[in-house]
């Protein structure tokens, strides 16, 4: 052990005295944060898999999702209203970065502006959501009703829409509150809390959760919508 | 202090190009499954089907390499540190793995032993449309 000494090797074991990761203490514990919440969503959609692996039929996605706001009724689109809702997170994901790269350069400005766009696809985001549940909700489908016939044309079970709500759901209350984060944070900057401590490491972590929040919809896009 | 330090601070010129690099990527990976979904709607080859599914499942997994990776940042973080995310992550192969098989399995058992829960759900039932008209009228 006493061999081992600070200066011999940096790439060696952690000798101390220094970040062993080389990132703040809050930044750290968002991805630990995220990490088990990354497992929570998991266990969401492999119960969501196992449940429709175990079933004989289930209902198509593209007789499901296949309306689009103000288009006339009967309207055939599928995919079209869904594929909105992925652009405008991912969009809103660029903007984040662009605001944590413009906190990095303590470019106020900038941090304000990405952070207003990234507010603005957020509640894009979750407008289209709440047009699409209700629109489901008109039609017959909540939890425990699905007036949706499987793709084989055979009954189905509840199963489907008691997935579909729960996780949308879960995964919307999380975009609902990186929006309400990233409006704290647009406060904080712009009452130049960030600009007196001398860096802007708090829009970083905003950030991380924004991402996660995309990173999730990718999955469940795909596994409601795609597959 | 490390090599991940100094890429941190590469000049802004080039991290704002990455970031619109990688937007580009996640962009097209997202058209190439939506062009995948709509093709897969006229095709009625279960296992082609089944093809199509898996390689979107694959264009998924890209995706979400690139939003961790790049703008999630962790990429240029110090190795160890990657490590303590994605290792324990890698559960999920076995918790993914387990989970269908052994749902597929229940849905095998239960029809090989249980014929009456097998027909019941082989009924066809009439259009979402007379389903929800009949009602009324049958009052």
């Amino acid at each position: 052990m006493s061999t081992v000494t600070a200066t011999a090797a940096p790439t060696k074991l952690w000798g101390g005295g220094k970040s062993p990761f080389d990132v703040e203490y809050g930044k750290l514990m968002m991805w630990y944060f995220l990490m088990s919440d990354a497992f929570t969503f998991g266990a969401f959609l492999i119960s969501y898999g196992t449940i429709r692996f175990s079933s004989n039929g289930w209902p198509n996605p593209n007789e499901v999702f296949k309306s689009f706001p103000f288009a006339p009724e009967g309207v055939h689109a599928p995919l079209v209203f869904v594929s909105i809702m992925t652009f405008i997170l991912i969009i809103s994901s660029v903007t984040m970065v662009l605001a944590v790269l413009a906190g990095k350069q303590m470019d106020k400005k900038a941090v304000v502006r990405n952070l207003i766009l990234t507010i603005i696809g957020g509640i894009a985001f979750l407008s289209c959501q709440a047009w699409e549940w209700n629109h489901l909700h008109s039609e017959g489908a909540w939890w425990g009703a699905n007036p949706f016939l499987n793709a084989d044309g055979t009954q189905s079970s509840t199963n489907f829409t008691n997935y579909f709500f729960t996780i949308t759901g879960f995964h919307g209350f999380h975009v609902f509150s990186g929006v309400v984060i990233n409006i704290i944070m647009l406060i904080m900057t712009l009452m130049d809390k960030f600009e007196k401590r001398g860096h802007y490491l708090m829009i970083e972590k905003a950030g991380l959760y924004w991402h996660f929040v995309d990173l999730v919809w990718v999955f469940v896009f795909t596994c409601f919508y795609l597959i | 202090m490390s090599h991940s330090a100094q890429a941190l601070h590469h000049d802004d010129g080039s991290a704002v190009k990455e970031i619109w690099k990688v937007t580009a990527i996640l962009s097209v990976l997202t058209i190439i499954e939506l062009i995948l979904g709509f093709w897969m709607m006229g095709i009625e080859s279960e296992s082609f089907r089944l093809a199509i599914k898996g390689s979107i499942v694959i264009l998924m997994i890209a995706k979400a390499f690139y939003i961790v990776g790049y703008f999630m940042h962790l990429k240029h973080e110090l190795k160890n540190l990657i490590m303590t995310i994605v290792v324990p992550l890698a559960l999920f192969i076995w918790f993914i793995t387990a989970f269908l098989y052994e749902g597929n399995s229940y849905k095998n058992l239960r029809n090989r032993y249980d014929p009456y829960k097998k027909a019941q759900t082989e009924i066809k039932v009439h259009k979402n449309e007379e389903v929800k008209e009949g009602k009324p009228s049958a009052e």
